[in-house]
């Protein structure tokens, strides 16, 4: 836009920027300096902030050695690992049927998206309450065609199955919505031309769609394993990390370290962890996406 | 040729309403057991085979969670309504604000600094979950709803949404009412905003519903229980409810039903939410 370059251009620039540059430098950089600071510090909240003392790496080197990050790892491992190919079925499933037209196709994406608007905490007040070992809907419904179910979140094999089984649910109708986007976008002449080379169902969803949609499936990956390292709100809620630490995960961990126990440098220093291991993860797959996504359509 | 391609169409139609059927039952039938359990009394909400109909209808669960010693889910309830509004004021108006900044009224460096705004976005809050407490702690706002609603005003991914939709307005709209001698402030509040409303009623939304489910923030922030948002407190029943679940299912309920309103009336601009590359 063409404005004169005024005093009263600078002090209107000035005043629309203030808040938000306020919120930017003294919420996301100068935190991000300052948990940097942290994480080479012994520092405990409950003890006045002069006795704070530089420790160098021993916080990272606690964490890497001790016993306990290879199995908070192996549990987000196993989070991911469950999680990632539910959500991806899913999701492109119900977004295959959103796809289509048919009668009540606008209270069925209601209904699809209704667990994604839920609070997680109410989610998992009633996911707990679903997955109860012996009066619970889940086992209830699995003993109707014979099958006797697990304690789920009191058993330590099926705690991170019944958090993802929650999750799954609860995630479903927002990526579908993503899914549904790309499934839009594909050109009809696609199916029109596989069709007169007799192509059938089957071979149509595996040889042009998935394909076609390969990029968003691609985001959706790289995204729920940034959101899944980090899951949280679920867990603690539904296992507190328990039962026996069966379902400890770093934000959890975090989570307690900072605001459980003080220990600030640690907490920090294990932030730090978790935001190099969302790195690593991230790059390792635009490395592997040149196997898989296809940007040619 | 006729009796070949019906049955298999037949076959193909039933198999799509059968996961249909399965997609919907699964994302249904925990709400309606929630919605179930709630009505029961202590004694009804343990049954085999599972009662979808209580036998006796009861408001027991609803009473309770009204009653509770030490917490109230009303104040609770009314914490959660002012926090959401305040939270979504604050990080809807910083973010357009600045927004009106980088997509029209540029100076020299700022396309820098909307760089960085964007780099914001790719550090997890994980990592500036600690420092923002102690900063509080500092400044101390621990405690506080300043303290809850502060970090609201670092919103880069709205600042970034809005943008995008304001470089879309024509500047002649802008440069004639400049001429006609309407300041900046004018121009923003009579021009700009009205000509994104699509886009703002989408971030107000999206940005409503995100406050009133956020969980860890009010959790760490606000420790009195008269201040705690209606998350923490249902976060808190769970503990203490744990052979009560109608109690626990009726305060689900309440705490669903007042956002589900809220999309319901409002589910176009969700809708688009997603479509802009949307928050959860």
């Amino acid at each position: 836009m063409y404005l004169p370059d005024t005093a009263a251009r600078k002090r209107a620039t000035l005043v629309f920027l203030a808040p938000s540059l306020i919120g930017v430098v003294g919420f996301c950089l100068l935190p991000i300096l300052a948990s940097a600071v942290f994480s080479f510090m012994d520092y405990d909240l409950l003890m006045p902030m002069n006795t704070m003392k530089y420790v160098g790496f021993s916080n990272f080197t606690r964490i890497l050695t001790g016993g306990e990050f290879p199995k908070v790892l192996l549990h987000t491992l196993t989070y991911l690992g469950l999680y990632l190919p539910l959500i991806l079925i899913t999701s492109v499933g119900q977004a295959l049927i959103l796809n289509q037209s048919f009668r009540g196709h606008g209270i069925f994406r209601t209904v699809c998206y209704t667990p994604v608007i839920t609070s997680w905490v109410a989610a998992a007040v009633v996911w707990q309450w679903v997955l109860s070992g012996k009066y619970g809907l889940l086992n209830q419904l699995l003993a109707v065609v014979g099958i006797t179910g697990p304690a789920w979140l009191n058993s330590k094999e099926w705690a991170m199955p019944g958090i993802v089984l929650a999750a799954v649910w609860k995630d479903t109708g927002y990526y579908a919505l993503m899914v549904l986007a790309a499934l839009k976008s594909i050109d009809p002449g696609c199916y029109e031309a596989a069709a007169i080379d007799g192509a059938t169902g089957l071979k149509k969803l595996t040889k042009i769609t998935l394909p076609l949609i390969s990029p968003t499936l691609f985001l959706l990956v790289v995204i729920n394993v940034i959101y899944g390292l980090q899951v949280f709100d679920s867990v603690l809620i539904m296992t507190g990390g328990g039962p026996g630490g069966a379902t400890t995960v770093f934000l959890e961990r975090i989570y307690k370290y900072a605001f459980k126990q003080y220990k600030m440098g640690l907490a920090s220093a294990y932030s730090w962890i978790l935001f190099a291991l969302i790195m690593i993860f991230t790059a390792v797959q635009f490395r592997l996406q040149r196997k898989w996504v296809n940007y040619d359509a | 040729m006729r009796e070949s391609v019906l049955p298999r169409r037949i076959l193909k139609g039933s198999l799509f309403y059968l996961m249909l059927l399965l997609i919907v039952l699964f994302t249904i039938l925990p709400f309606v057991w929630m919605l179930s359990s709630s009505f029961k009394g202590s004694e009804a909400i343990r049954t085999i085979p599972i009662r979808w109909i209580p036998e006796r209808p009861t408001l027991e669960g609803y009473e309770r969670v009204f009653n509770m010693q030490g917490f109230s889910f009303a104040r609770a309830s009314l914490n959660s309504l002012l926090l959401s509004v305040a939270c979504t004021l604050v990080a809807v108006g910083s973010a357009s604000m600045a927004a009106f900044v980088f997509a029209k009224l540029p100076f020299r460096g700022s396309n820098r600094l909307f760089g960085l705004y964007l780099a914001t976005m790719m550090i997890p809050g994980t990592v500036t979950m600690v420092p923002n407490y102690i900063i509080l702690r500092m400044l101390g706002l621990l405690d506080t709803y300043t303290g809850l609603i502060l970090p609201s005003l670092a919103n880069a991914f709205g600042v970034f949404l809005m943008r995008q939709s304001m470089m879309s307005v024509n500047d002649a709209y802008m440069e004639s009412a400049y001429l006609d001698g309407a300041s900046l402030y004018v121009i923003f509040f009579r021009i700009m905003l009205p000509m994104v409303l699509p886009t703002l009623s989408t971030m107000v939304l999206l940005s409503f519903m995100g406050s009133w489910n956020s969980y860890l923030w009010p959790l760490i922030v606000l420790t009195s229980t008269d201040k705690q948002t209606l998350q923490v407190v249902l976060g808190n029943m769970n503990g203490m409810y744990k052979n009560n679940e109608h109690v626990l299912m009726a305060g689900a309920v309440l705490t669903i039903l007042p956002i589900l309103v809220v999309y319901l009336i409002s589910q176009r601009y969700v809708d688009q939410g997603i479509s802009l590359g949307g928050l959860k």
